[in-house]
């Protein structure tokens, strides 16, 4: 029998009920905001610690342990090397660093790696000189890539466990609920959908917030509820509003682009799945955003409109919703300003998580109620799978992102492509790395012929049927060789620097050095 | 559709786009240092690259330069279909590269009369010879108007109404017309003018032209689109050829339909919208 | 062919190469810069010889700068630069 601080005797266990705790007049369950009495009526409660240093020891940081953050600043981040520099500052080592993905302005992290700090990666893609660098062997151990839906299903299912993630965020309270853009205050550094980072704040261990705009309490309705976080910083800068976002994207005038776009959008009208109620996603730039425009006119002769659009939500998207022709927006990430002011002003542009958008489990995501989607890619191979990570070259430049979702998830996969780029054929025997598997594409639109894949046979039908000409890959390649030559295939050497994973996390293909 | 000829990005895939004619310029669009790299460029891209059914015309220097006589030689043996010659002032300036492309069609063992030419007006002086320009050879397929130098030459400027043109664009057309081959429209430098250009397509159909150079292909479907024949059009001229069909069955003397007479200028009218419609795949 | 002077042609525009010839005495001696060097390396360099030993040239010093040129304008650059290299306007078209 035990006492609790009110004098109450308390049996130690209960047969049924188990072991029993006595109340000991604290607060808190957990260690964080401790107080020294149960109430305190001078002091408003909040999560804001003095600074980056502190939040790093409250939140237990230590050698070896994974960090998280998310991309959504794009290549005006400056989240990541913000921390990574408080973390080296503090001697603390070894850590892997899970980011939903990895750009450019993240070149500091070559120090780091070189100084000990990080020891392995786990992301969506990788560019500029880390990427080169680590295609050239900087890393000991390979890069995990994982697409938007894998890496939310690993975080859920604790293979990727995150022990501390460090969310920027465009505005939040003092208790954490944190929103992708600002209903008051500065809204300059605004990225719209959370749809990353909402993972990670539901699952890490510790989740520390950083924001240059702190709103009075509540920030809602929020996409971060008070209830993930741990700690929130202040800083001057979450990222360089012009990286971020730019201000509206616009459809391509390049010809080429166009002839690519419309060919897609005549084979997404011929396909069978242009019926009232039907939905699609496209890329957020180049051919694949421009079929939207052909795919507006095509939906205004046929009098249909569609249930939803996906993304990856640009404005040329909000415009199509807001003219009755989408019903509603599901929103992983925003593209441009006119995509975030319409989070804020219209009612079914709603925002998701990446589970929600691209998880591969039974539970069913977002994709696996798509009819059709678009994408683009560097490299496409007689056996359709496609390369959206690294170069022609063998070099690391691009990003898994959501193509092996979206294409295993939708009933049609359309891949958009130049035949030829320069001297450099889209289509080759076998693509550098393979990023989404050829079982889940079915069609290739190039603007020189277009291509389905022989699984298809009734898309085949259905195309042909409605005038539209289709040869086979393998003619297309020959099409491509005839024009630059048949390419050297790139020499790599043995070391394995990159390991892409389907959506479940199993191994699709690896990514040797490359040998020069 | 017009193509610098010394610019092999866009030498490789010009093609794609779908103009009836590729035009590959070694004279004004190259400057004279690079004459001779054009040249040797042009050349190995008619000899290598698959342009499918569409036809190549080259735009050479004139004789009286010191790149012209090369210009055609190479291009005859690289196999171009057409030999554009700009600032055609006189019908002799025509019989001359008649007479040098035959000499080079012999030495590249090509049947004479093989490869076309076609006249390019720039001046008031080539307007007013036109019609001897027109018939100076059997190897003219067609004469063109080049604006740009044209209103230079006449002291004045462009405009949008395009009343400067009027006469001259005219005149283009009853030469050809009386000659019995094509007449082509100047460029329209403004690409991004859609309504302009447009306007300038449809003024120049109604005066009898036969199509219109462009230099870009956005260019290329508003052209398609003006000149190809309405569905109405179509359906009025396949019935004046049943007409005739239905007359000529019965041994009848005179063709009429809807109680019209339908004399030889009506019947060569509707011939000519099916051809049309059959070159532009609407039929 | 005698090389009389060194010449250029071409530019470092996309898709296109600037070939650079020199007198030479080691046979045909390229030096190749390429955006497309692993995928297409050894092409362009065979296209650069072959074009030279047709014109019946085997001595000279090549240094290319590619920048994804197809082999007709590699062909059309290095007969450009090898006429200015001879002073000639004899052209042997037809070849």
């Amino acid at each position: 029998m035990n006492k609790n601080i009110l004098g109450v005797d308390v049996p130690e266990s209960i047969s049924g009920l188990g072991n029993l705790k006595a109340f000991n007049g604290k607060r808190f369950s957990g260690t964080a905001h401790e107080m020294p009495n149960i109430k305190n009526p001078d002091q408003r409660m909040s999560k804001i610690v003095d600074n980056l240093e502190s939040a790093i020891h409250l939140s237990g940081l230590k050698d070896g342990m994974t960090i998280s953050f998310h991309h959504h600043f794009r290549n005006g981040d400056y989240i990541v090397n913000l921390v990574l520099e408080a973390v080296a500052k503090l001697g603390i080592k070894n850590l892997t660093v899970a980011s939903s993905s990895l750009t450019d302005i993240h070149r500091p992290m070559i120090d780091h790696i070189k100084n000990g700090v990080v020891y392995r990666i786990e992301t969506s893609g990788l560019r500029g000189e880390l990427a080169n660098q680590i295609s050239h062997g900087l890393m000991e151990v390979p890069i995990v890539f994982r697409s938007h839906g894998g890496r939310a299903y690993s975080i859920a299912s604790g293979e990727l466990k995150i022990d501390v993630a460090f969310l920027g965020v465009p505005s939040t309270d003092l208790f954490g609920n944190a929103n992708g853009f600002s209903r008051e205050g500065d809204n300059s550094s605004a990225c719209g959908s959370l749809g990353y980072a909402m993972v990670d704040a539901k699952y890490a261990d510790k989740v520390v917030l950083l924001s240059n705009n702190i709103v009075p309490y509540p920030n809602t309705p929020c996409a971060i509820p008070q209830t993930d976080v741990d700690y929130i910083v202040e800083i001057d800068a979450i990222g360089d509003p012009k990286g971020i976002m730019s201000g509206a994207t616009r459809y391509s005038t390049n010809p080429k682009e166009l002839m690519i776009a419309k060919a897609a959008a005549d084979v997404m009208e011929a396909s069978g799945y242009f019926e009232d109620g039907f939905s699609f996603q496209t890329g957020t730039g180049g051919s694949s955003l421009a079929v939207t425009r052909f795919l507006k006119e095509k939906m205004i002769r046929k009098g249909i409109k569609a249930n939803f659009a996906l993304g990856g939500i640009t404005s040329q998207i909000v415009k199509l919703h807001e003219e009755g022709f989408i019903r509603k927006l599901l929103d992983v990430q925003s593209f441009d300003q006119d995509a975030v002011d319409s989070t804020l002003k219209n009612e079914f542009h709603h925002i998701v998580d990446a589970h929600f958008y691209a998880g591969p489990g039974v539970e069913g995501a977002a994709v696996d109620q798509l009819d059709m989607v678009v994408l683009s890619a560097l490299e496409i191979d007689v056996n359709f799978n496609v390369n959206v990570l690294t170069g022609s070259d063998g070099v690391i430049r691009g990003a898994v992102g959501g193509h092996p979702d979206t294409s295993a998830g939708a009933k049609l996969a359309i891949i958009v492509a130049p035949l030829v780029r320069g001297r450099i054929p889209s289509i080759l025997d076998r693509v550098n790395t393979i990023c989404t598997p050829g079982m889940t594409v079915d069609v290739l639109v190039t603007e020189q012929g277009i291509a389905v894949n022989p699984a298809r046979p009734d898309l085949i039908e259905r195309l042909n049927a409605a005038g539209i000409k289709t040869e086979t890959i393998e003619a297309l390649k020959a099409k491509a060789e005839k024009i630059v030559g048949h390419p050297n295939p790139i020499e790599y050497g043995d070391k394995i620097v990159g390991v892409v994973t389907f959506r479940d996390g199993s191994v699709i293909d690896v990514i040797r050095q490359v040998s020069r | 559709m017009f193509v610098p000829g010394n610019n092999p990005g866009l030498m490789a895939d010009a093609h794609i786009y779908g103009p009836d004619a590729l035009m590959f310029d070694l004279e004004d669009s190259v400057k004279l240092s690079e004459k001779d790299s054009a040249r040797f460029l042009v050349y190995q891209a008619l000899k290598t690259i698959d342009y499918g059914d569409i036809e190549k015309v080259v735009r050479v220097n004139p004789l009286n330069t010191p790149y012209g006589k090369a210009d055609i030689e190479a291009m005859v043996f690289a196999g171009a279909d057409i030999i554009r010659l700009p600032k055609s002032e006189t019908a002799q300036d025509v019989i001359e590269v008649d007479e040098w492309i035959t000499e080079c069609e012999k030495k590249a063992g090509l049947e004479p009369g093989s490869v076309g030419m076609m006249a390019a007006i720039e001046s008031g002086l080539g307007i007013l010879n036109v019609l001897s320009i027109a018939q100076a050879s059997p190897r003219l397929i067609g004469i063109a108007i080049g604006a740009e130098d044209f209103v230079t030459d006449l002291k004045t400027t462009r405009s949008p109404g395009g009343s400067e043109l009027f006469t001259a664009r005219s005149m283009l057309v009853f030469a050809a017309r009386a000659a019995g081959i094509a007449v082509l429209d100047t460029v329209f430098a403004d690409v991004n003018d859609d309504e302009g250009f447009r306007r300038e397509v449809e003024t120049i159909k109604q005066l009898g032209f036969d199509g219109k150079s462009v230099i870009n292909p956005r260019q290329i479907a508003p052209v398609v689109e003006i000149f190809t024949p309405t569905a109405k059009e179509i359906e009025h001229a396949e019935r004046v050829v049943e007409a005739i069909k239905e007359a000529e069955e019965k041994g009848l003397g005179v063709i009429s339909l809807n109680g019209k007479m339908i004399d030889k200028p009506v019947v060569d009218r509707a011939q000519r919208v099916l051809k049309m419609a059959m070159a532009a795949g609407v039929i | 062919m005698e090389i009389k002077k060194a010449s250029t042609a071409g530019t470092l525009e996309s898709s296109d190469i600037m070939i650079l010839l020199d007198r030479g005495e080691n046979g045909i001696d390229i030096e190749l810069k390429s955006s497309v060097l692993y995928q297409f390396g050894d092409q362009i360099r065979a296209v650069i010889e072959q074009t030279l030993l047709e014109a019946g040239v085997h001595n000279v010093k090549v240094v290319a700068t590619d920048r994804g040129a197809l082999d007709c304008t590699i062909k059309a650059r290095v007969l450009t630069a090898l006429h200015r290299a001879v002073e000639t306007t004899d052209y042997k078209w037809g070849v």
